[in-house]
């Protein structure tokens, strides 16, 4: 009798185990590619003047207050933030040179933040933006622990925040106009186009000038890429992007996560078996009390 | 003014649900309410921490997390996720640890620990799934969660856990409901449930395994999604390992703290024989733990960043203390054992747990230059608030309703 306990208990103690340990390579999960329609950005730092007509235009298509904070007198942001979707920012490099760069969301291919989102509030649609639906978010903020590039922003001076983010001005795209920010460009440094194309805009672009660029592409493989895709002539450290690796954000957590619950069969096997070992210990114990008495 | 001593409530015949056999069946217990003046001047202290704390939350409610808390887009999560959440379910623990070891390993003697740790974990839940409340941003939509299945992103481990606590909160009260009914028995109502619950409790009490495992995990999976934001001394894929084991831990550790402290309070004797057993499968679980974290930073190639001089560095080391410690007390003076050392064991191995959750979710994230977060008062106040609740509440109930095991009478 006590072997079969303990049997019972070894049993036990393998599925909890294998509920938890499991993140095999044969689990691992695909990697993502962009989407067939999808659509994006090319921003190309050297040719950025940093007159911030795209964080006008950006302002004034999504009826966003101007952020005075720094400036007192104009709409200055420092960075993103719940008034601001679109933002040029200076950045220097550690030798010294100075470049301007646009901050908004990367509408990466394997987003975190869609990976995050309880309901689907934060999603990736049509030509692969990821947008945001009011209907579907309780606030929880978890999309802005996820995002690697602190995109997501919320209004936190609201007693009824929303999340604020680039949209790629998915209403304008509907409407058969580009993006604000595109738009206005005066330099066309920051371009609109199928993905695919920006890709090979990008491509060419470094072959024609290989001394003016650093020779990557920004976003083609970054945290499993991302629909805007940036060309700079310093460091994209420096530029503010921290991270190198091309793995997605959501791989390791999804692998874990997949391998645990896939299928539910994890949790109903060891509640099934929870519920098993205490129908037979309590069974043994009332027998033990009809030996006893 | 003199505390009459109130006479004791004529214990009633035991409901043990589910008595769990064990090689060496213990005396019935009985369950007795302990009796006494509710309202006492520390009583009165909680109350007021509590009240202070529910003014705050209406300002929140009014001007909006922006003005009331130091969270920021940089830390969108701060003390009430950190501590009120993450540490707090852990410390809530109890009532699985114990279930656990009763139910499953099927020690039965433990049984007369069961009802207390399960009301610690009710109101620890509790607290949690209303601390979540407060903090989300647009709580108006927190219905949806449960309730829009088609939209469910089982991606989201942010979503299993907030189901999982939503559950396991119904099924911890489920849980305690004999202890209520008891109270009220020869009531009709009561007598009509009470074999009710004895039949159903099974299946309850399998769940009440079933979702702590499952939730308690995620924990650690929920943090996973910070990749390359996470210190590396804490990513882990064995995040969900790491918490599920040291909530196992925290549970036994708080279940000694709390048997030690409420004995003292409550002027009965502990069972030191059973506190030591507890503490010691708490402190095999922390070994287990440290091993565990240990090989998986040195696997992945992580360990030298242990030895940086860091606050990084600084604070592993502080949590190994509080983990290894115990271990050690355990390992050398197996002979003398003392309720004091029991008691000391229970308390670092809560805070180590403690301190390992609070780290993960807050010092180990990076979200990049220029960001800052430390609570504010209204954060702090909230918080030690809820706290109090907590203890007041559990005080209450374990006066007015028989949770806590009578002394055997001899």
């Amino acid at each position: 009798m006590a072997t079969d306990r303990r049997t019972l208990l070894k049993g036990f103690a393998a599925a909890a185990a294998s509920m938890t340990v499991v993140s095999t390579p044969a689990l691992a999960r695909a990697r993502k590619t962009a989407p067939a329609d999808a659509v994006g950005l090319l921003y190309d730092a050297t040719k950025c003047v940093g007159c911030k007509a795209c964080v006008v235009a950006c302002k004034e298509n999504a009826s966003l207050p101007a952020d005075t904070r720094a400036s007192k007198l104009y709409d200055a942001p420092e960075g993103l933030n719940e008034t601001t979707k679109n933002v040029i920012q200076l950045a220097k490099s550690s030798e010294g040179q100075t470049s301007y760069v646009k901050k908004q969301c990367m509408h990466c291919v394997d987003p975190a933040c869609v990976g995050a989102c309880m309901l689907g509030a934060l999603h990736k649609g049509k030509y692969g933006i990821v947008s945001w639906d009011a209907s579907l978010c309780v606030g929880c903020r978890y999309c802005q622990m996820a995002c690697a590039f602190n995109v997501p922003k919320f209004e936190w001076s609201k007693v009824a925040p929303k999340l604020v983010k680039c949209e790629l001005c998915k209403d304008r795209l509907a409407e058969g106009k580009q993006p604000a920010c595109t738009e206005v460009c005066p330099r066309k440094a920051v371009i609109f186009g199928q993905y695919d194309a920006l890709l090979d805009e990008a491509h060419s672009r470094l072959k024609a000038a290989p001394n003016t660029y650093v020779q990557k592409v920004y976003g083609e493989k970054e945290l499993g890429g991302t629909q805007v895709l940036y060309l700079s002539s310093i460091p994209f450290e420096d530029l503010g992007f921290r991270f190198n690796t091309d793995q997605p954000v959501p791989e390791v957590q999804q692998t874990v996560q997949h391998g645990i619950y896939k299928g539910f069969v994890g949790p109903i096997a060891l509640y099934a078996l929870l519920g098993a070992v205490m129908f037979r210990n309590r069974k043994k114990s009332t027998e033990g009390e009809h030996d006893a008495s | 003014m003199t505390q009459a001593k109130t006479p004791r409530v004529v214990p009633s015949a035991a409901r043990d649900p589910l008595p769990a056999g064990d090689a060496s069946p213990s005396p019935r217990l009985s369950m007795t309410p302990v009796g006494g003046p509710v309202l006492t001047r520390s009583f009165l202290v909680l109350v007021a921490l509590a009240a202070l704390a529910g003014l705050t939350i209406v300002w929140r409610f009014a001007a909006g997390l922006g003005a009331t808390t130091a969270l920021n887009d940089g830390y969108p999560w701060g003390l009430w996720i950190a501590f009120d959440v993450v540490t707090g379910t852990a410390l809530a623990c109890g009532g699985y640890a114990m279930a656990l070891l009763v139910y499953i390993f099927n020690k039965g003697k433990y049984h007369p620990l069961i009802r207390p740790a399960i009301l610690t974990s009710a109101l620890g839940y509790s607290i949690a799934g209303f601390s979540v409340v407060i903090d989300i941003g647009r709580p108006w939509m927190a219905w949806k969660l449960p309730l829009f299945i088609n939209h469910w992103n089982l991606n989201s481990a942010l979503l299993e856990v907030a189901l999982c606590i939503m559950a396991y909160c119904v099924v911890l009260y489920l849980e305690l409901m004999p202890a209520i009914l008891e109270k009220y028995k020869g009531h009709r109502i009561a007598d009509a449930l009470l074999p009710v619950f004895d039949k159903a409790l099974i299946f309850i009490v399998a769940l009440g395994m079933l979702l702590p495992t499952m939730h308690q995990s995620s924990l650690g999976s929920l943090m996973m999604l910070t990749g390359p934001r996470m210190h590396p001394l804490w990513f882990s894929p064995l995040l969900p390992l790491l918490f599920l084991i040291g909530c196992v831990m925290m549970g036994f550790a708080i279940v000694v703290f709390e048997a030690t402290f409420s004995s003292k309070a409550f002027g009965h004797k502990p069972d030191t024989p059973m506190l030591r057993q507890l503490a010691k499968v708490s402190a095999w679980c922390s070994l287990l733990f440290v091993v565990i974290r240990f090989l998986d930073l040195s696997v992945r190639g992580n360990l030298a960043y242990a030895f940086g001089a860091d606050k990084y560095a600084f604070m592993f080391w502080v949590e190994f203390f509080c983990f290894i410690a115990p271990v050690i007390i355990l390992l050398t003076k197996t002979k003398h054992y003392s309720l004091g050392n029991i008691f000391r064991q229970a308390i670092l191995l809560a805070v180590g747990g403690a301190l390992y959750r609070f780290d993960a979710y807050l010092l180990a994230f990076q979200p990049g230059p220029g960001w800052y977060y430390f609570p504010s008062v209204p954060e702090i106040v909230v918080t030690v608030g809820l706290v109090a609740a907590e203890i007041a509440v559990y005080v209450f109930v374990v006066k007015k309703f028989p949770i806590v095991a009578a002394e055997p009478a001899h």
